[in-house]
């Protein structure tokens, strides 16, 4: 994903730090515009329009989510069709034992359940979760990134990256401070 | 009603900046000078209360489930009574943080995570009872789950007891998934914060690597919509197949086809009933009324108000079609069981108490009122608790060969039990409060983000650690 060859080894990119979302926001859009490419905005919660505005976007989930459910959904079926029809029929009251509507509920939870852990589990796959060590974290000051402080990262990987320029392009979009983070 | 300079829409009140929030609740955690002396009472309260269960279940378990009242043809009573119960009580926080989520009510960010934990300890009290119901617990594994065993048997699926296996271990671990996945963020912020080694290790542990980048937020945002979108539906489900447990059924009183809409409406009553009871507390003793405000209370009452009309409905119904089907099975459990005899005060508290007092509500003053919110909430829950002990015990023991029929005693064990799980609820609850943050901190930051117009809140101002009053 966003772990490519750096242009500039030991380097993970320019980081500038701001004091308010919409400052983030601004800046983001001036370094788009500006032509980078590979930029991340790390913010203390979601800002929307912040993915458009760093020209982020990534659709597999709902994809992936809905497949899962149609695969929990014949799952369950399967389970209460081989139990009930095939390895052990047992006839109820002159039931069907294929009772369609009655395997409604156990099909039904178990494509909740097949969609709901696959949502979770793939929310943290996709974005490379766990994962304790982070270059974004040699930033001085980082850990207001998930209280207070909003920043912005241009990586080491755009095409577009050089160090000067870069930081001087940084510099001046009104942050509080920028700094080179060693990867 | 707002008391002092309001910001906004009283969702969040007082002065208030990205660095205040994370201090009013972030310290709950790191500071355990925040915890005064109620923690200490609830929580050693809560602890006793889970040996009483501890000690309860031992027995259970050595001398089988004879040491309760259940008896033939009362077979399910206490046992079910607060299965039913517990589950109804969890449901409110999915309502919370689901369904009102999806109807983009941003009033719930600041609720949803403690009715949430609410959920998940109030499921793990629930989830006790069918399983030690069974008697033999731990060969309970085969009954209940489609296990392969060389017997050979499978379990039937056409019953609403198997749907209800299935309805309440998803419930659970979607409930678990979506408030682990709320956490993840809050676990970065108070790893960020603490300063001690060991709390920044295992909350940096918790938080999985989080950094808050947009890449993180946006697949985070899309798959918690998602789980939100998934649980809507699964809370619905959930109860309506606990009440298909009495509904499919054809014991009289049960074999009722409002039961389910009736059943989920009565736990939200309950739930949010339970989510005041455990809300006023917390502002109080933590100082957080600033962002658990009069208007949450005041909207949760509302909630709690129309969800009773809703059980008021159930009970009308339920009278009208004893009546109305002129089946005299029916007709003689309502009349002789629930209206007149011997437990005829069980039915005729539980409208006093879901009926009667909730109309309270119907005053704003009320609604604005910590001590009358307070007094209806636990009067809801104990009226939620009769409405099952009346639907249960009192249908079943009105058998249709009336030579069965016979009174039904709880015994000191159907009540030790019970008094063990609520204990064993305060004591999850308040080490929740104690480890967990309990206010959806990224959330709030959000809202107050939305409510001041994507402007920035005024520039900290150093303000000092427990920032709410």
């Amino acid at each position: 994903m966003s772990y490519g060859t750096p242009a500039s080894p030991g380097v993970y990119g320019i980081v500038a730090e701001f004091d308010s979302a919409e400052k983030l926001l601004v800046a983001a859009e001036q370094a788009r515009d500006a032509g980078y490419k590979r930029l991340d905005a790390f913010s203390p919660f979601p800002i929307h329009g912040l993915s458009e505005a760093t020209g982020f976007n990534d659709v597999r989930i709902p994809w992936i989510v809905f497949m899962a459910a149609v695969i929990g959904c014949f799952a369950g079926y399967t389970l209460e069709w081989y139990t009930a029809v095939i390895d052990y029929p047992l006839n109820v009251g002159g039931k069907p034992l294929n009772s369609l509507p009655a395997f409604f509920p156990v099909m039904y939870e178990v494509t909740i359940l097949m969609s709901g852990v696959t949502a979770f589990l793939i929310m943290l796959a996709l974005n490379g979760l766990p994962r304790p060590y982070h270059a974004v974290f040699n930033t001085p000051g980082f850990e207001r990134a998930s209280q207070d402080r909003f920043f912005l990262a241009i990586e080491s990987t755009d095409p577009q990256f050089d160090h000067a320029g870069t930081f001087d392009f940084m510099k001046g979009l009104d942050p509080l401070a920028v700094s080179e983070v060693s990867s | 009603m707002a008391d002092k300079r309001p910001l906004n829409d009283v969702m969040i009140t007082g002065e208030q900046n990205y660095r205040s929030i994370d201090d009013a609740i972030g310290s709950l955690v790191i500071d355990p000078k925040r915890h005064k002396y109620p923690w200490y009472v609830m929580a050693t309260l809560g602890f006793l209360g889970a040996n009483v269960l501890a000690a309860t279940v031992t027995w259970l378990v050595y001398q089988g489930i004879g040491i309760w009242g259940n008896n033939w043809p009362t077979m399910w009573s206490f046992d079910i009574v607060n299965f039913v119960w517990w589950i109804g009580i969890g449901h409110a926080g999915t309502l919370i943080s689901a369904i009102l989520l999806l109807m983009r009510q941003p009033w719930r960010n600041s609720i949803n995570r403690f009715a949430e934990a609410m959920t998940i300890f109030a499921v793990m009290c629930a989830g006790m009872y069918p399983l030690l119901h069974t008697g033999r617990p731990w060969v309970a594994a085969y009954w209940l789950l489609p296990l392969p065993n060389i017997m050979g048997v499978w379990p039937q699926f056409r019953s609403p007891l198997m749907w209800d296996v299935f309805a309440v271990s998803t419930y659970f671990t979607i409930s678990l998934l979506f408030w682990f996945m709320g956490l993840i963020p809050d676990f970065a912020t108070i790893r960020d914060k603490s300063t001690g080694r060991v709390r920044k290790v295992v909350y940096g542990m918790l938080a999985m690597g989080w950094r808050g980048s947009n890449r993180h937020w946006h697949r985070y945002e899309q798959a918690y919509l998602l789980l939100a979108g998934l649980s809507t539906p699964l809370v619905l489900s959930v109860h309506s197949i606990v009440s298909f447990d009495f509904a499919a059924g054809i014991v009289a009183g049960w074999n009722i086809t409002v039961y389910p809409p009736y059943f989920v409406a009565g736990a939200v009553f309950a739930g949010f009933a339970m989510v005041i009871l455990f809300a006023i507390p917390l502002r109080r003793w933590y100082g957080l009324s600033d962002l658990i405000t009069l208007r949450h209370l005041d909207w949760m009452a509302k909630i709690t108000l129309a969800t009773g009309l809703i059980v008021g409905y159930g009970y009308m119904c339920e009278a009208f079609y004893a009546w109305y089907s002129a089946n005299p099975f029916d007709y003689h459990m309502s009349v002789y069981r629930r209206y007149t005899g011997g437990y005829a005060w069980a039915y005729w508290s539980l409208i006093l108490c879901n009926v009667v007092i909730p109309q309270l509500f119907w005053i704003p003053k009320a609604r604005r009122t910590e001590s009358t919110l307070l007094i209806v909430a636990v009067v809801v829950n104990i009226g939620m608790w009769l409405e099952r002990f009346v639907i249960i015990p009192m249908a079943l023991l009105d058998s249709y060969v009336p030579s069965a029929s016979q009174p039904y005693y709880p015994t000191f064990w159907d009540f030790a039990m019970f008094a063990g799980t609520v204990g064993f609820f305060t004591m999850m609850m308040f080490l929740f409060i104690r480890f967990l943050p309990v206010i959806n901190i990224f959330e709030v930051k959000d809202l107050l983000y939305k409510i001041l117009g994507g402007k920035a809140p005024p520039l900290p101002a150093e303000i000092p650690a427990g920032a709410g009053e």
